[in-house]
C-alpha cells in the first residue's frame, strides 16, 4: 500500500546515526595500525584537528563589524568574500564565500539539504540543528516557520531568500546593523554579532 | 576552457538525468525552472570526485534562482520568496520559450 502526500508529510523526520558507530570503530582502528605502523604520528593528527576546531564564529564576526564601518571593504566582501577575507588574515579553504546583505526588505537564510555545508574554515563547525534533518528539509520547504520558530516572525513585505548551500560554495549572510549602533567601534560591533545571524536565523541586536 | 554556457538572466530547466551517487542536485529542483543569478566558475564534477577519479574537464557551475511556488504550489509564504541552488551545468538545459 502506499502511502498519499498527507500521509508522507504526516511522518516525523527522524534522525538517524545508521553506521556511524561502525566508522568511528573502523576509523580508529585505522588510526591504530598507522601508529604501529610508524606511518602516522599522533602529533600530527593533533595538529589536524586543532587546525579543525581552530576557526569559530568571532572570525566571521569581525569581517561583517568591518563591513558594517567600511562601505569599501563592503563592496569587496560581497563581490569576493574569500578576497575579502584575506584582507583580514583569514584564508578561505572552500572554493568561494559568498556573501548575502540582508536588508530592510530581504532577508536571506541558508541551509544546506544535502549534508551539512557551512563555511567552517571561517566559522568553524556548524551548529547541532544545521546539520538536523529536521532543519534541512524545513529551511527550504517552510522557511518562515522556521525563522518565527527561531524568534523571527517576517512580515510579508519582507521577501525570504533561502541559499541552498549544495556544491561548491560556501555562504555568509551579511546582517543588518542594528539601529542605535551609529557610533559604536568596531571592535564593539564585532561582540553583537552572533552565529546564528550570520546563518539567518537571528537578526543583530544592539545589545 | 570555454565560454560559459549560460549568462545571469537566461532561464533553465534543472534536468534530472537520472544519475546515481553522489549527486549534488536535490529531488525537490529537479524539472524546476529557474533563473541563472550568477556563474560561479568552474569545479572538478564531484560525482567523478566521490569515485575517486579526477573529475576533470573541470564543469561550469551557476547560482540558478527559483521561486518558492514554483517549487511548492502549497508554498505559504510570501508569493515572490525565492530559493537559490547551485547546479553544474550538466544538469541544465535552457528554457527561454517553456513554461514553467
Amino acid at each position: 500500500m502506499t502511502s498519499t502526500p498527507a500521509e508522507m508529510s504526516a511522518i516525523p523526520v527522524i534522525e538517524g546515526y545508521d553506521g556511524a558507530d561502525y566508522y568511528a570503530l573502523m576509523t580508529r582502528a585505522l588510526h591504530q595500525i598507522l601508529l604501529e605502523e610508524g606511518l602516522l604520528a599522533p602529533e600530527e593528527t593533533d595538529k589536524v584537528i586543532a587546525a579543525l576546531e581552530a576557526p569559530r564564529p568571532e572570525w566571521g564576526a569581525r569581517l561583517v563589524a568591518r563591513a558594517w564601518v567600511d562601505t569599501a571593504f563592503k563592496a569587496r566582501l560581497l563581490a569576493d568574500g574569500a578576497s575579502a577575507a584575506a584582507e583580514l588574515g583569514f584564508t578561505i579553504k572552500e572554493a568561494q564565500l559568498v556573501v548575502v546583505e540582508n536588508t530592510d526588505d530581504l532577508h536571506n537564510l541558508i541551509v544546506c539539504t544535502l549534508c551539512s555545508c557551512y563555511p567552517r574554515s571561517l566559522l568553524g563547525q556548524p551548529p547541532w540543528w544545521y546539520i538536523s534533518k529536521s532543519y534541512r528539509a524545513r529551511a527550504v520547504r517552510e522557511p518562515r516557520a522556521v525563522l518565527e520558530e527561531f524568534g523571527m516572525a517576517l512580515p510579508e513585505s519582507v521577501h525570504v531568500r533561502v541559499h541552498d548551500s549544495n556544491a561548491d560554495m560556501r555562504y555568509l549572510v551579511l546582517p543588518r546593523r542594528p539601529a542605535g549602533t551609529e557610533d559604536a567601534r568596531e571592535e564593539d560591533l564585532a561582540r553583537l554579532v552572533t552565529r546564528d545571524s550570520m546563518i539567518g536565523t537571528a537578526q543583530v541586536s544592539a545589545s | 576552457m570555454s565560454a560559459p554556457r549560460f549568462a545571469p538572466g537566461d532561464r533553465v530547466r534543472i534536468l534530472d538525468i537520472g544519475k546515481p551517487g553522489h549527486v549534488r542536485i536535490p529531488w525537490y529542483v529537479r524539472h524546476k525552472v529557474g533563473v541563472v543569478e550568477r556563474h560561479c566558475g568552474a569545479y572538478p564534477n564531484p560525482e567523478e570526485l566521490s569515485c575517486a577519479r579526477p573529475g576533470l574537464p573541470a564543469i561550469d557551475l551557476y547560482r540558478v534562482r527559483l521561486g518558492q511556488r514554483d517549487l511548492w504550489p502549497d508554498y505559504a509564504g510570501a508569493p515572490d520568496d525565492t530559493l537559490e541552488i547551485e547546479v553544474y551545468d550538466h544538469w541544465l538545459a535552457p528554457a527561454q520559450d517553456d513554461a514553467p
